[in-house]
C-alpha cells in the first residue's frame, strides 16, 4: 500500500492549479482534503502523475451568502461548514446531512467541493446537491461555467467536469420551506445503503436518494394522497436501478425507499 | 469452594495500603505510559540493520488456477530491485511446512504450479523499498489457467467438486468418528429428539498491527535471526526450523517489546516468516516485510467456517440424555499448523455445561479455495457453542419450556467437581446454578421480562437470549493428536502438558527482574506479574521490573510458550508466583542465619526480611537479595544461589487422549452465563442491544480492571461477529470483503456497555487459583445475540452475522410490484454477482459502413484511449494492452478478445478477458446492428461480466456501476465520433470488447 510514484505541487494561486490541470489533464488530480484520494493512491487504483494541492489558497477558503445563496469554495472543509454559524439558517438540510459524511476525523480534512468531485454514489454532499438544485463552479485556464447539479453527474464517479476544470465552488440555493434527511448505513459513517432528502418545494415536494443508482436521484411530485404516495415512491424505488451487495440487497434498498421516502415526505410537507 | 463475591469492575486501585496483596487491585498498568503516549515500541518502529531490504508480494487475483508462466523479468530489472523469487525457487531454499494430518500432502509459504485461494503469494520482489517493490510487482506477468474454485465445506464434499488437493482425496483432509457412553441407546430411547442446521460463518479478530517480519540470514553459520511480532505457540518454531532446513539453535526468533494486537491471528505470521527469510537467504541481506491491511484481511488468516448438525435425545422435561454432533470444518486451501487444531481444542468440552454422559461425534476437516485458518480468540469455541446453544432454545420451544430452565436442568452439579465429561475434560471447578442464581439476580432478568413484554405489548420486536458456556483455558498441547488414532498416537509418542516457564532474578542491588515466555499484545502480563512477584518479595510493583520480549536464542522456553489459549492468568502467572517462591525460601534461609531465627519464622513485607514474632528484627530485602553476587561466601553453605531462578511448569493434569479418545483438552474451565434483550427496529432489521449481562467466574481474579477489559473485548468481538464481520466470498471464489470498509468492524459507536458481574471460584490445580478469561465472551455472545434475536423474530433458523438486509428477508411478506409497464426484467438474481446489462446507440453510417469499422483493427490504437501495442492474432482475435478509468480510477490490463457468431451486417458476439494489477475479468457481449431511419445505424448491445482480484475485493459496491459508465463513455464516444462525419475512425470491434472485457478492468 505504498503509492506509485507522483509530483506534487503545492499551488500558490488559482492560476498555477488550473496551469497544472491544462498542461496534465486526467493525470493530474487536485488535492482537496485527500479523504477518498489518498487511499486510492495507497491502494494503487489511482496512480495520477501530479498531484495539486489547493488547501493553502485563501481565495478558495471561502462561505458566501449572497442573495438567498450559499457558495462554498473548493477549500472549504466539511468540519468547517459544520462549525459554520448560519449554516442551520441557510442549508438546513446540510445540517442534517453533514454529520453524516464519514467520521469526524474526515470531515476535519476532506472538504465539500472533493466530495462532489469524487462522485461516490453514496455520498452525501452530491446527494443535497441534487436535492437543493444548486450548482457546481467550474474553471479552466481559459473561462468559467456553472453546471446545474441535475447534469453535474454523470454516473459512478463521473462528473461533468472536464480534465483540466478545477471545481471552484458549489453553491446551493437556501430552500424556502421544509427539508429532512434520513440515511441508513450498517455502521454510523460507513457507505450509504440509503441515503434520502426531501425538500418542500412551492408546488409540493422533492424527493433525493443516495446510495441506491449510481448517482443520486430526485423526483419532484405535487401533494400526493397517501395511495398516490406509495405508488409513486414504489415507482421511484424501482426506477433507481438497486442491486444487491455483501451489505444489502436491492429489495431492501427499496423497502428503505418506499418507508423512508414516505416518513420524510410527510415530515416536510406538515 | 464456591466463595463467591459480587464485585464490579473497578477503576484503577491507588491504595498504597500494605497489609493487603497486590493480587487483586487494579493498579495502574505499567504499559500504559509508553502504549497512550506514542512510545510504544512495534516492530515497524524499529530500526532494521544496515543494508536491509524490503520485501512485497504479488498475490493470486484467482481462487483457484495453474500457473503457466512467470515473467518477471521486467521486475528484476526494475529500479531498486534485487530480486524476484518464484514459487520454484523458495522451494529450492525451503522444505515443505508440516501438515497437521498424515496424509502426502505439501504445503509452501508461496503458490506452487498452483494457486488455491485469493491472496496466495505468488512471486515476492525484495527492493530497495517497500513503494519500489511495489513498482515491479506490477512489472511481473503471470498467466493463470483458471480451475473450477469451491467455497462451501459440504459443497468441497460433493463427488463432482473441483480437488484441491491429490492428497486429500475429494478434498477430505480428515474424517474421525468417537463414541462416548452408549449414544445409540440414548437416542433410541428418548422420548424426544430436535436436530439443528448450522453455518457458522468465517471472521477473524483484527489486530490493529499487521504482521511483520525482519529477517536475516547469516551465512557463515547457517543461521537465521528473524524479528517478528509471533505470538506463538513456540511449537511452531520446530515448524520454522524445519522449513528453513536448519536445526532449531540455528533459528533464533525474537518479538518486539510491543504488539499491537493478535487475538491469535498473529500465529498465522509463521508461513510468512519462512517465506521473508528465504528471502533474505536469496539476497544475502536483511529483509523485512510490514504486510499492509488488504494482504491482512485477505491473506492472513481467518476462523475456521464450520458446518455442523448437532441432534440431541431429550426427556420430556428437558433433560439432555445424548449429543450427536456432525462437525464439518473448513480450514480453507492448505492445512497449516496448529490445525485442524480449532476442531478439537473444544474435544474435551463439546457437552458444554452440562452433564451428559452419551456423545457422538463426526469431525470432518476439508479443504476449500479459502484464506487458510488458524489460531483466532474463541478458537472452536464460538463454532461449539453456537450449535450446542441454539439447540438448547430449540428444545425448549419444541417442549414448551423456558430456556433458562432447560440450562439449568442439564448443568454440571455444584457438588460434582472435578468433574470428568463424557468427552474427557476435567472440569476443575465451580458452581454454575449458583453463578446463574446471582446473574439473574443482579442483572435484574424479571424486570428485562417485563420489559420484552411491554415492547411486544406495543407491536414492537424484542427478544431476550440466554447463554451458559464452560470457558477452557490453558491448552493441552496433546488435544491436537485426538485427530489421529490410538494407534497412530502410539507410533509417534505421546503428546501432552502446557509447559510454562517464569525466570525471577535479582540483581547486584537487590533489583527484581521477572522474564516470562508469554509474548503479550497489550494484555497487561508485565503490570501482573510485578503484582504476583511483589507479593512473594514483600515489595511494591514498581520495584519489579518484567520483561516479555522473547529470544528463543538466550531465554527459557518450550512448545507451549506464547500468548494463547488464555494460558497466561493461569499458568504463566501462576508459574511467576512459584519462581520468586523458590528463591524466597533461599532468602528466607539466607536472612534467618543473619537475623538469628528459624527459616519458618521468616516474612517478606515493607520492602524488609524480618522475623515473623518480632518485625523489627529485619533487614532490607535488597541487602539479602544483593548478598549472592557480593560475597557468596557469606551464605549458609545449604541456601544454594540466589541471582536466578527459571521454573518449568506443566500441571500433571494434562495428559495425552486415552485409548478410548478422551481428552482433557484444557486445564482450566471458567463458567460464563449471559443473558440479553435485543430489539429489531421494524424498518431497517437493525439489531439493537438493550441489556447485556454477563456473569463469568474466572477463579481468582488477579487485576479485575484487567479482567473487565479482556471481557469488554471479548464482548466487542463477539459482537462484531454476531451483527458485522463476515470475511465473504463469492460463488467463484472472489474475495469480497478486502476493506474495513466491507469487513465491519464494531466502532465504539455500535458497541454497548456489557453489564459485568463476577464470581470466583478458585481453581484447585493452578498456583493462583486463577483461569483463563479472554476467549468466553467470543464464545458466549453471539449465540446469545442469536438466541435473542430468534426470539424476537420468532425464527427457528439464525445465520450470523445478522445482516440487517438479510433478517428483513426472512420475516417481511411479499414485495409491492412494480408499477405497471415497469418491468423487473432488469433485476438480478439473489447473491448473484455478475454483472449484467444493456443499452442501445446511435451512429451515423449504414449497417455495413459500421460493421467495416467494428472488423477493423487498424485504427485501434488510434481510437482507443491509452491502447497501444495491439496485435491481431487473426480477423477475429487481438491482444492489446488497454489502459482503462472511471474517474481518478485507471489501470493497465492486457487484453485478449475474441469474435464468435459473425453475422455481417447484423450480429456478432464478443468475447474477452483482461487482467491487471487491479485485478481480471471477463465478459461476454453481443451486439446487433439495424438500420435506423436515417440512413444510420442502431447498435444495441447487452454484456455479462464478471470481475474479480483487487478490485472486487476493495470495490465490490461500486464495480456495477462503473461498467455502466465505462460502457456508456464508450458509445458515447462511438456516437460522437461516428456524428463527426468521420465514423470509420470512431469505433471498432476491439475497442468495444476491451471496453467490455475490461470494465475497471474487464473481463470476459
Amino acid at each position: 500500500m505504498k503509492p506509485a510514484a507522483f509530483d506534487y505541487v503545492r499551488a500558490e494561486s488559482v492560476n498555477e492549479v488550473l496551469e497544472g490541470l491544462s498542461k496534465e489533464g486526467g493525470n493530474a488530480r487536485v488535492l482537496a482534503g485527500g479523504q477518498s484520494l489518498m487511499a486510492m493512491l495507497n491502494m494503487r487504483l489511482a496512480k495520477p502523475r501530479l498531484l495539486i494541492d489547493i488547501m493553502r489558497l485563501k481565495e478558495l477558503n471561502r462561505i458566501e451568502e449572497q442573495a438567498g445563496v450559499v457558495t462554498i469554495g473548493a477549500g472549504v472543509r466539511q468540519a468547517a461548514l459544520l462549525a459554520w454559524p448560519e449554516l442551520a439558517r441557510t442549508l438546513p438540510l446540510l445540517a442534517l446531512a453533514l454529520p453524516w459524511v464519514g467520521h469526524v476525523q474526515t470531515r476535519s480534512r476532506g472538504t465539500i467541493c472533493g466530495s462532489l468531485a469524487h462522485a461516490d454514489p453514496s455520498a452525501e454532499m452530491p446527494l443535497a446537491l441534487i436535492a437543493l438544485g444548486g450548482e457546481v463552479h467550474l474553471r479552466n485556464a481559459r473561462r468559467r461555467r456553472r453546471v446545474a447539479a441535475s447534469e453535474f453527474f454523470l454516473g459512478m464517479m463521473a462528473t461533468a467536469r472536464a480534465e483540466d476544470e478545477l471545481i471552484e465552488a458549489v453553491s446551493f440555493p437556501s430552500p424556502g420551506g421544509g427539508c429532512a434527511f434520513r440515511e441508513v448505513a450498517r455502521r454510523h459513517g460507513d457507505f450509504a445503503i440509503v441515503a434520502c432528502a426531501a425538500v418542500a418545494t412551492p408546488k409540493g415536494v422533492r424527493l433525493a436518494v443516495g446510495g441506491v443508482a449510481d448517482v443520486p436521484m430526485a423526483r419532484d411530485w405535487p401533494r400526493l394522497d397517501r395511495s398516490a404516495l406509495d405508488d409513486a415512491l414504489n415507482g421511484f424505488a424501482y426506477e433507481l436501478n438497486a442491486r444487491d451487495d455483501v451489505h444489502a440487497t436491492a429489495r431492501y434498498r427499496r423497502d428503505l425507499v418506499r418507508i423512508i421516502g414516505r416518513d420524510l415526505v410527510r415530515e416536510v410537507l406538515q | 469452594m464456591a466463595e463467591a463475591a459480587v464485585q464490579s469492575a473497578s477503576s484503577v486501585d491507588q491504595n498504597t495500603a500494605e497489609d493487603r496483596p497486590w493480587v487483586g487491585r487494579s493498579i495502574e498498568r505499567v504499559e500504559d505510559a509508553a502504549l497512550l503516549t506514542g512510545r510504544g515500541r512495534f516492530i515497524d518502529d524499529l530500526g532494521t540493520p544496515p543494508g536491509t531490504l524490503h520485501a512485497a508480494i504479488l498475490r493470486s487475483p484467482h481462487a483457484h488456477a495453474d500457473i503457466v508462466s512467470v515473467d518477471a523479468e521486467a521486475a528484476r530489472h526494475a529500479p531498486g530491485v534485487a530480486a524476484v523469487l518464484t514459487g520454484e525457487q523458495v522451494k529450492a531454499l525451503t522444505s515443505s511446512l508440516v501438515v497437521g494430518v498424515k496424509a502426502p500432502v505439501e504445503c509452501w509459504p508461496i503458490a506452487i504450479e498452483r494457486v488455491r485461494y485469493v491472496g496466495e503469494p505468488v512471486a515476492v520482489v525484495i527492493a530497495s523499498d517497500r513503494a519500489r517493490a511495489e513498482d515491479a510487482i506490477e512489472l511481473i506477468n503471470v498467466e493463470y489457467q483458471p480451475r473450477a474454485a469451491v467455497v462451501d465445506p459440504l459443497a468441497a464434499l460433493a463427488a463432482d467438486a473441483p480437488v484441491l488437493h491429490d492428497g486429500f482425496p475429494g478434498n477430505l483432509a480428515s474424517d474421525r468418528s468417537f463414541s462416548y457412553g452408549n449414544p445409540e441407546q440414548a437416542f433410541a430411547e428418548a422420548t424426544h429428539r430436535f436436530s439443528i442446521d448450522i453455518r457458522y460463518p468465517r471472521n477473524s479478530c483484527t489486530p490493529i498491527e499487521t504482521y511483520g517480519v525482519i529477517a536475516t540470514y547469516d551465512a557463515a553459520e547457517n543461521a537465521f535471526d528473524i524479528l517478528a511480532n509471533f505470538q506463538g505457540p513456540f511449537s511452531i518454531h520446530t515448524v520454522i526450523s524445519r522449513a528453513l532446513k536448519v536445526p532449531g539453535n540455528r533459528l533464533r526468533l525474537r518479538t518486539p517489546p510491543d504488539s499491537g494486537g493478535s487475538f491469535g491471528v498473529k500465529q498465522g505470521i509463521f508461513p510468512y516468516i519462512v517465506l521473508i527469510s528465504a528471502a533474505s537467504r536469496a539476497v544475502g541481506r536483511p529483509v523485512k516485510w510490514i504486510e499492509d491491511r488488504l494482504e491482512h484481511l485477505t491473506a492472513s488468516v481467518s476462523a475456521t467456517n464450520r458446518a455442523t448438525t448437532l441432534s440431541v435425545a431429550v426427556t420430556a422435561d428437558g433433560k439432555i440424555l445424548a449429543l450427536d454432533w456432525d462437525q464439518v470444518e473448513d480450514c480453507g486451501a492448505h492445512l497449516r499448523a496448529p490445525e485442524p487444531a480449532t476442531l478439537y481444542r473444544m474435544h474435551g468440552n463439546l457437552t458444554g455445561a452440562y452433564d451428559i454422559r452419551h456423545v457422538r461425534v463426526r469431525n470432518r476437516v476439508v479443504v476449500t479455495n479459502k484464506t487458510p485458518t488458524g489460531l483466532n480468540r474463541g478458537f472452536g469455541g464460538p463454532q461449539v457453542y453456537f450449535a450446542l446453544e441454539r439447540l438448547v432454545q430449540r428444545i425448549a420451544i419444541g417442549l414448551r419450556l423456558d430456556p433458562l430452565d432447560v440450562i439449568k436442568r442439564n448443568l454440571v452439579p455444584a457438588d460434582a467437581f472435578p468433574y470428568r465429561t463424557a468427552t474427557g475434560a476435567l472440569l476443575d471447578s465451580g458452581n454454575y446454578q449458583e453463578a446463574i442464581a446471582r446473574a439473574v439476580e443482579h442483572g435484574q432478568l424479571a424486570e428485562l421480562r417485563t420489559r420484552r413484554d411491554e415492547a411486544r405489548a406495543q407491536g414492537r420486536l424484542y427478544g431476550i437470549g440466554f447463554t451458559a458456556v464452560v470457558e477452557p483455558s490453558v491448552s493441552n498441547m496433546g488435544y491436537i493428536t485426538t485427530v489421529l488414532t490410538a494407534a497412530e498416537r502410539r507410533k509417534a509418542g505421546p503428546k501432552n502438558g502446557a509447559q510454562a516457564t517464569a525466570t525471577v532474578a535479582l540483581d547486584p542491588v537487590g533489583g527484581v527482574t521477572v522474564h516470562v515466555a508469554s509474548v503479550p499484545q497489550g494484555q497487561g502480563h508485565r503490570t501482573v506479574l510485578s503484582q504476583v512477584v511483589a507479593d512473594v518479595f514483600g515489595l511494591k510493583p514498581q520495584d519489579v521490573r518484567v520483561n516479555t520480549e522473547i529470544d528463543t536464542a538466550k531465554d527459557a522456553w518450550s512448545i507451549a510458550s506464547g500468548n494463547y489459549a488464555s494460558r497466561f492468568a493461569a499458568a504463566v502467572a501462576g508459574t511467576a508466583k512459584l519462581a520468586a517462591e523458590r528463591i524466597a525460601a533461599r532468602l528466607a534461609r539466607v536472612a534467618a542465619s543473619q537475623l538469628n531465627v528459624e527459616s519458618a519464622d521468616i516474612v517478606f513485607a515493607g520492602g524488609f526480611v524480618a522475623s515473623k514474632h518480632n518485625l523489627e528484627n529485619r533487614v532490607a530485602f535488597s541487602r539479602v537479595a544483593a548478598l549472592c553476587h557480593w560475597s557468596p561466601g557469606s551464605l549458609p553453605d545449604d541456601a544454594g544461589q540466589t541471582i536466578r531462578e527459571t521454573v518449568f511448569w506443566t500441571p500433571p493434569e494434562l495428559t495425552p487422549p486415552d485409548d478410548q479418545d478422551r481428552i482433557n483438552s484444557s486445564l482450566c474451565h471458567g463458567f460464563i452465563f449471559d443473558f440479553c434483550g435485543v430489539e429489531i427496529d421494524r424498518t431497517t432489521f437493525e439489531t439493537r442491544i438493550d441489556r447485556y449481562v454477563t456473569m463469568h467466574d474466572c477463579g481468582t481474579i488477579l487485576h479485575p480492571g484487567m479482567v473487565d477489559g479482556q471481557i469488554r473485548g471479548g464482548f466487542t468481538q463477539a459482537l462484531g461477529a454476531a451483527l458485522c464481520e463476515e470475511y465473504a466470498y463469492a460463488a467463484d471464489g472472489s474475495f469480497l470483503t478486502g476493506t474495513l470498509a466491507d469487513y465491519l468492524l464494531p466502532t465504539t459507536t455500535e458497541v454497548p456497555e456489557p453489564q459485568i458481574i463476577h464470581m470466583e471460584t478458585p481453581s484447585p490445580f493452578t498456583p493462583l487459583g486463577a483461569k483463563g478469561v479472554g476467549e468466553g465472551n467470543c464464545m458466549s455472545t453471539p449465540v446469545c445475540i442469536a438466541n435473542a434475536v430468534a426470539d424476537a423474530l420468532g425464527l427457528a433458523d439464525v445465520t450470523l452475522p445478522l445482516v440487517p438486509a438479510k433478517l428483513a428477508d426472512l420475516v417481511r411478506g411479499p414485495e409491492p410490484e412494480p408499477p405497471t409497464g415497469q418491468s423487473r426484467a432488469a433485476l438480478t438474481r439473489e447473491g448473484d454477482r455478475r454483472l449484467r446489462g444493456e443499452g442501445s446507440a446511435s451512429v451515423n453510417g449504414a449497417p455495413e459502413q459500421v460493421w467495416t469499422m467494428l472488423l477493423d483493427p487498424q485504427t485501434l490504437q488510434a481510437v482507443i484511449p491509452g491502447c497501444e501495442q495491439v496485435h491481431k492474432v487473426s480477423d477475429t482475435h487481438f491482444r492489446a494492452d488497454v489502459t482503462l478509468g472511471i474517474g481518478p480510477v485507471s489501470g493497465r490490463y492486457r487484453a485478449d478478445v475474441q469474435l464468435f457468431d459473425l453475422d455481417p451486417p447484423h450480429a456478432v458476439t464478443l468475447r474477452g478477458k483482461a487482467e491487471g494489477a487491479l485485478g481480471f475479468g471477463h465478459a461476454e457481449g453481443r451486439i446487433t446492428l439495424e438500420p435506423d431511419d436515417r440512413g444510420g445505424t442502431r447498435l444495441r448491445y447487452s454484456y455479462d461480466a464478471a470481475i474479480g482480484g483487487k478490485v472486487a475485493s476493495i470495490g465490490g459496491r461500486l464495480l456495477d456501476g462503473a461498467t455502466r459508465v465505462i460502457i456508456g463513455q464508450f458509445f458515447a464516444a462511438l456516437a460522437r465520433h461516428a456524428g463527426g462525419g468521420a465514423p470509420a475512425s470512431g469505433f471498432s470491434m476491439f475497442a468495444l470488447l476491451s471496453k467490455l472485457a475490461s470494465l475497471f478492468g474487464g473481463r470476459r
